[in-house]
């Protein structure tokens, strides 16, 4: 009962907050790249699902990756999934706080070694996926 | 304090978003450029080739299967709160149930598919 008249007051907060100023429209960005992400796993498990299917239906659907939408979406998809991976390599040396003995080593450094990471584990996905 | 989920969901989020962030944008250029332009040789996703990858091998299955998997948690986790920033916030506990549940119907879903390889 008494609840609602205790209650603090609240000040309205308009749900297009986060077009108000540039930093909250990247951070809205940043949180939308999930959807893509999330796109593009569903899109693989297709992938598998139509393998399940035989050589001629999983050849067609090889085929379509031609198509002008098909590859539409997947440079949607690139640009929102590397926004997705930028920022998240920019922000895990700030979760994962790591020392060299007494020395916080730099967050940049941290950054460096995912990016470097990132580039050898990309290079080990196409050579063993292109099958060079 | 109340016991809580959330390091689960975490977990799952930053493990998701990792693997995202390091697998991701490669295969995306070899499904979206590279094999449909035909800037790679022979044909490297063709039925014979990445049927017997996956069928013969274990751990390559496995490797996808997470691959296509954990980021689903990852999106759930960072979509449910988007949501709610966006002022669906009376019904957040409807959206954690629709976005969790939709990466673990995600999940078995890929379980069963896998199952059949």
């Amino acid at each position: 009962m008494g609840k609602k008249e205790m209650s603090t007051y609240h000040r309205p907060f308009p749900n297009t907050w986060w077009l108000k100023r540039k930093p909250y429209v990247l951070f809205m960005i940043r949180e939308l790249t999930s959807v893509f992400v999330a796109g593009y796993c569903i899109f693989l498990l297709v992938f598998v699902y139509k393998l399940t299917q035989g050589a001629d239906v999983y050849g067609n659907f090889i085929d379509a990756l031609k198509s002008p939408s098909s590859v539409a979406l997947h440079f949607i998809a690139l640009a929102f999934v590397l926004y997705h991976t930028i920022t998240w390599f920019n922000l895990t040396p700030k979760i994962l706080v790591l020392y060299k003995g007494e020395e916080r080593i730099p967050q940049g450094l941290v950054a460096g070694m995912f990016y470097a990471g990132w580039v050898v584990v990309s290079v080990i996905v196409a050579l063993f996926v292109l099958g060079m | 304090m109340a016991k809580s989920n959330e390091p689960i969901w975490w977990s799952l989020f930053s493990a998701g978003g990792m693997v995202a962030a390091m697998i991701l944008p490669v295969l995306i250029i070899i499904t979206g450029i590279l094999v449909p332009f035909g800037l790679v040789d022979d044909d490297p996703l063709n039925f014979e080739r990445i049927y017997t990858a996956l069928s013969q091998s274990y751990l390559i299955k496995l490797i996808l299967f997470i691959v296509i998997t954990l980021p689903l948690f990852h999106w759930a986790h960072r979509f449910r709160f988007t949501l709610v920033d966006v002022g669906l916030k009376s019904v957040s506990t409807l959206i954690s149930i629709l976005c969790y549940g939709g990466a673990i119907a995600g999940t078995i879903i890929a379980a069963i598919i896998f199952l059949r390889i």
